[in-house]
């Protein structure tokens, strides 16, 4: 059941989902959010990280009404999902298979991902190809500059003050909290983050994306959770990963260079790409292509993976 | 021996002081009136810490205190999984806050045994003026995983919340170790370090990422009893 409306901004095109629910894969609460009728055929969206499931609220109804029965989760630690002791790739990509196995089970689905979900969902496609049916992946393939929103234990860059300042936050996180604000405030703040993308639309992910408590707004993310961090992981694995895949694959890449943008270059990823692939440049859209562009984001998208029928 | 729980974020871990402070062999204080540097002991992949002093460490002079890992022994289980060496370090961060009060002007000397040994490299890189010499020692979990990408595939394991935890060791025993990422760590240790060769190497077994840490300048290659008599000073 969906919960209350009333504090959620308006946005033009946006709709709430039209069921959310729980799934608790090894006790951890997945909340699931889905669009469209209950009996459409599934087609899987997967956000990126530091983001959560309602960022899909304009993209998902436009699928949705192609007559497919979208499904978007919070990773663990993101939107409604649960705040759990530990965070990594293995981790979210085991709470993906409970989300697999609950809305297709032994059964290939489309799979429209963002950002390090993107990432996520290309070695989840090699490891476990039989699950797709279709994989686009929307500025998710990494490139050897620095990506601000993949997580903490997946980053290549490492130097002392990134480890110390790492570790000095994780010293704090047993008592740390969000901090909190009005809904201006937390959409200006969000606003650095994500420059292009209009006020209003921040101002609406406050309002499904945080809580209001009696002193403010605050994200309802884990404050654990951070942006940088460090790892042995080198963003070229997920490239290598490509040529092999066997399902349709549709790579949408944002051409500005921004904040949050992975910059990864066009010319780079076509040797990678598999036989049946193919990876198109949006040149006026940054890392979120699916929020500046919803229209043609999904239109691409439906096109690619066909008729719902 | 007593039991100190430190609180890593949602995690509770224990840390034995297996010879606390009040019991050293110079009553806590060295010959220079100062108090005299702990001791970390740092398990290997499932095992959990001993619960008396072991034999290869008994002279030093020193605290010991050994660390159960998230997911080890008496430390918190985590709910579907997660592990990663880089949350081991923070565990073992977190023990070294409690064990210098969070004095960063104290060091502590870190022996791992097997999993413990990488862990005790990562911090000593990761706080290279804390750590008073890493020792990294033979034991479960020295190999680790692999060093580049994998068809490794993603699965679900049944638990029941006690340790080891079956993620902890899948995930731990799977964790990436490129030698070039290890390596980089002990030129952080050298940068940051007043010891001349701030790790010690001691394990018979050389896997890569081993392998490419004791080739590293600042790296000892010596006995277990030798490396204890280099850092006790």
């Amino acid at each position: 059941m969906a919960p209350s409306a009333t504090l959620e901004v308006d946005y033009p095109g946006a709709e709430r989902p039209a069921r959310q629910y729980h799934l608790y894969p090894n006790g951890v609460g997945i909340a699931v959010h889905e669009w469209g009728e209950e009996d459409a055929p599934p087609l899987l969206l997967v956000h990126g990280g530091m983001d959560f499931a309602r960022t899909y609220d304009v993209f998902a109804p436009r699928l949705a009404a192609a007559g497919w029965r979208v499904v978007a989760w919070d990773a663990r630690g993101h939107g409604d999902s649960a705040h759990v002791e530990l965070y990594s790739w293995d981790a979210d990509m085991r709470d993906a298979l409970a989300v697999f196995d609950h809305v297709s089970p032994g059964r290939p689905v489309p799979v429209i991902a963002h950002s390090k979900g993107g990432a996520l969902m290309t070695q989840l496609a090699d490891a476990q190809s039989f699950r797709f049916s279709h994989l686009v992946n929307m500025d998710g393939i990494p490139w050897t500059r620095r990506m601000p929103d993949i997580a903490e234990h997946e980053r290549s860059k490492m130097m002392a003050d990134e480890l110390a300042g790492w570790l000095d936050h994780r010293r704090r996180t047993a008592t740390s909290r969000r901090r909190p604000g009005t809904i201006d405030e937390l959409a200006r703040r969000r606003g650095l983050m994500n420059p292009r993308l209009p006020v209003e639309w921040l101002r609406r992910l406050v309002t499904v994306g945080g809580f209001e408590s009696d002193d403010g707004w605050r994200w309802k993310i884990d404050p654990a959770m951070r942006f940088g961090g460090f790892g042995p992981w080198r963003p070229e694995w997920t490239l290598m990963r490509l040529p092999g895949l066997p399902m349709p694959f549709l790579g949408i890449l944002g051409g500005v260079d921004e904040v949050m943008a992975w910059g990864t270059p066009l010319q780079k990823v076509m040797r990678y790409m598999p036989p049946n692939g193919r990876c198109e440049v949006l040149d006026d859209a940054g890392h979120f292509v699916h929020i500046e562009q919803p229209d043609l984001v999904s239109s691409m998208a439906l096109e690619f993976i066909g008729s719902s029928s | 021996m007593t039991t100190e729980i430190v609180v890593h974020g949602k995690i509770e871990l224990a840390l034995h002081h297996l010879r606390p402070a009040s019991d050293t062999l110079t009553n806590g204080i060295g010959t220079n009136g100062t108090g005299t540097r702990p001791l970390l002991l740092l398990h290997g992949l499932g095992e959990l810490s001993p619960t008396d002093v072991p034999w290869y460490v008994a002279t030093w002079p020193g605290p010991i205190a050994a660390l159960d890992f998230t997911g080890h022994g008496d430390s918190s289980v985590s709910r579907g999984g997660g592990y990663t060496a880089e949350i081991l370090l923070a565990d073992a961060d977190a023990a070294l806050g409690a064990l210098t009060d969070g004095d960063p002007e104290r060091a502590i000397t870190v022996l791992g045994r097997g999993l413990g040994a990488y862990i005790a490299l990562l911090l000593a890189g990761a706080r290279p003026t804390q750590v008073h010499g890493a020792i990294l020692a033979d034991g479960p979990g020295l190999a680790g995983g692999p060093t580049g990408p994998t068809s490794q595939s993603f699965f679900s394991l049944p638990t029941d919340g006690s340790s080891p935890d079956p993620y902890a060791l899948v995930e731990l025993g799977r964790d990436l170790r490129p030698p070039d990422y290890a390596a980089s760590f002990v030129r952080l240790a050298l940068a940051g370090s007043a010891l001349d060769e701030p790790i010690a190497v001691t394990a018979v077994v050389r896997p890569d990422w081993l392998d490419a840490v004791a080739r590293e300048h600042g790296v000892m290659d010596v006995t277990l009893a030798e490396a204890l008599a280099v850092y006790v000073d």
